[in-house]
């Protein structure tokens, strides 16, 4: 505290408006750094609510007005959306449950057996380029006539949905208490009792987490898609690509088509908020 | 614990009911746990292991997709060394690299200090703030690429609006690799926040509260007590940031196809084209092995520099 021999009553004035300031300029932070984030999802939406001549105007027009479904129903009706939105759920979807199958059971292996050097390869697996994975897995699946097939993306989606649920698994079955397990082996248990009917329930909300994160990141990938799918088999952001590129579609219904994929995801975000971090840094290094 | 019994314990399939029965069960107990662990290593071995070792097998020879493979040695390497085209690529990726680190490091850092502190809707701005994080890359891309259009674009609107002269933005050699790093800031800077936002909510309150007493400036509070505080987590965001920023494809892919030209074409598209566009799979290898010793190298500096931070700090 400063013991400036200012009179009271001024130097109060002065701090008030001070702090007052301090708000403004805080506030006004605040909306810088939230902006691009709305900007970039607004016109996402308004370009996909506008007719194509509103989306060409300049200057551009922000609110749709009226507002049109018209896009959707086009990218729906012409492009087969619904076909590339169901092979997105197939893929993703065996991809997270194989991945659960085989990584909830390794998540504990580790936790328990205390083997933590298995995930350093999560962590090298992290930093290997996807192209990486893809071009081997490209010509065996050649070989093996399985290419533009849904099998073989669901063989490749496990890539990025094994290590994941594995890395949150073991993390999560290291916070349980050992003592109930050792209690229900003491009793008589197996190993595998001891998993199935304590470890396994109690790992409820790790395995809620592991399963949103392998499908959204499974959800998002696109270059495998884009490499071994089809054209009845492509994945939906595969899809979108191949229509901006080779379709030539117009602004409405390719930002209606861009809106499909990312609402299911930022939609699951929401229910896991606070872990997506543990997610997105997974392999890497802990603090 | 004896280093025998454990030895002695056989592999039992993890049905077996008795084990708590036999003496040394604890010890048994531990091997039956990597079993747990066996299918997924199959897994594992069969999508991740195994194209590891082809890899680096395929990438000595003179391979192309559709014809005989040649044994070549590190020909491919070689030839990689000299090769213009790649060693452009490898510039192109350093300073989109540095730019899509530094710049989200900084950002994530303010935004992590503007979310630490109460205010009206908080978790709510939070939430919007984090959304980028987590949207498809292809789709985000795809809006950007609307957005960078030079006449009907919102973003030269945008400039106009402050005065500021309309961009090529990625239609530009020199401005096309800022651009595609003005979108990885977008995608990723929140990620950057949260990491440092997990730091500061650890943060001690006493040194605070004696700087304080001590008379010490906001600035002051920051320079000496927050950031060499935050520091370790800094170095996390920075470790990750440098491994997706040297992986970046989706969004480059999407908005320039490495174009104009090769301008902004970095080690991750010029893999793609050799692999998938000519089919030239040896080469590919190469430059994957090549790629993977670069991320490597570089996530193992910035640990090393945290060590060291570690122990003189």
């Amino acid at each position: 505290m400063s013991t400036a021999a200012l009179p009271m009553a001024a130097r109060a004035g002065r701090a008030r408006l001070r702090r007052r300031l301090r708000k403004i300029a805080f506030a006004l932070s605040v909306a810088v750094i939230v902006s691009p984030a709305i900007l970039v999802f607004f016109w996402m939406l308004s370009l996909s609510l506008k007719n194509e001549i509103d989306n060409l105007a300049y200057p551009p027009v922000f609110i749709p007005d009226p507002p049109t479904l018209r896009n959707f129903v086009q990218v729906f009706a012409e492009n087969s959306m619904g076909l590339y939105f169901w092979n997105s759920i197939v893929v993703s979807g065996f991809a997270t449950l194989i991945a659960l199958a085989v990584g909830i059971p390794a998540g504990y292996g580790i936790a328990r057996a205390q083997a933590h050097k298995l995930t350093v390869l999560v962590l090298i697996a992290r930093m290997t380029p996807a192209l990486s994975y893809l071009i081997p897995l490209f010509m065996v699946f050649q070989f093996l006539g399985l290419n533009n097939t849904l099998t073989a993306l669901i063989i490749t989606h496990l890539v990025i949905t094994v290590p994941i649920v594995v890395y949150i698994m073991a993390g999560h079955f290291e916070t349980l208490p050992k003592e109930l397990e050792e209690a229900c082996q003491i009793d008589g248990g197996s190993v595998w009792t001891s998993f199935r009917y304590v470890a396994l329930p109690l790992a409820r909300p790790g395995i809620v987490v592991g399963t949103i994160l392998a499908f959204i990141f499974s959800w998002n990938n696109f270059v495998f898609g884009a490499v071994l799918a089809g054209r009845a088999t492509r994945t939906l952001p595969a899809a979108v690509y191949n229509v901006l590129t080779f379709e030539q579609l117009a602004w409405g219904p390719l930002a209606a088509a861009a809106l499909v994929v990312t609402v299911p995801v930022l939609l699951l975000t929401i229910v896991i908020q606070k872990e997506i971090v543990v997610g997105l840094t997974h392999g890497g290094v802990k603090a | 614990m004896s280093r025998r019994v454990r030895m002695n314990s056989h592999l039992r399939p993890p049905t077996t009911v008795s084990v708590a029965a036999r003496p040394g069960f604890l010890a048994r107990r531990h091997r039956s746990y990597y079993l747990f662990v066996v299918p997924a290593l199959v897994v594992v071995g069969a999508v991740i292991i195994f194209p590891w070792l082809f890899t680096a097998w395929m990438s000595a020879f003179d391979w192309k997709i559709g014809t005989t493979a040649h044994f070549a040695g590190f020909d491919n390497y070689v030839g990689l060394a000299t090769n213009q085209r790649f060693l452009e690529a490898i510039v192109h990726t350093f300073y989109f690299t540095a730019l899509a680190v530094v710049v989200p490091l900084v950002l994530g850092l303010a935004a992590a200090l503007i979310f630490h502190r109460e205010f009206p809707f908080r978790g709510l701005l939070r939430g919007v703030f984090t959304m980028p994080m987590m949207a498809t890359p292809v789709a985000v891309a795809l809006v950007w690429t609307m957005m960078f259009h030079p006449q009907q674009g919102v973003l030269n609107y945008l400039l106009s609006l402050f005065g500021l002269p309309p961009s090529l933005w990625v239609y530009s050699p020199t401005w096309v690799i800022p651009s595609l790093v003005l979108v990885e800031i977008w995608h990723w800077t929140p990620l950057v926040m949260l990491i440092v936002l997990g730091g500061l909510a650890a943060l001690p309150t006493e040194p605070y509260e004696s700087a304080r007493l001590d008379g010490a400036s906001e600035w002051q509070l920051f320079r000496y007590i927050t950031l060499p505080l935050v520091a370790p987590f800094l170095v996390v965001a920075a470790v990750i940031r440098t491994i997706d920023a040297l992986k970046a494809f989706d969004t480059i892919y999407v908005i320039s196809q490495g174009g104009p030209g090769t301008a902004s074409e970095t080690i991750n598209i010029y893999l793609y084209l050799q692999a998938f566009a000519f089919y030239n799979v040896g080469n590919a290898s190469a430059v994957v092995v090549v790629f993977f010793v670069i991320i490597l190298a570089l996530a193992l500096l910035l640990l090393y520099v945290r060590q060291r931070a570690k122990w003189t700090g």
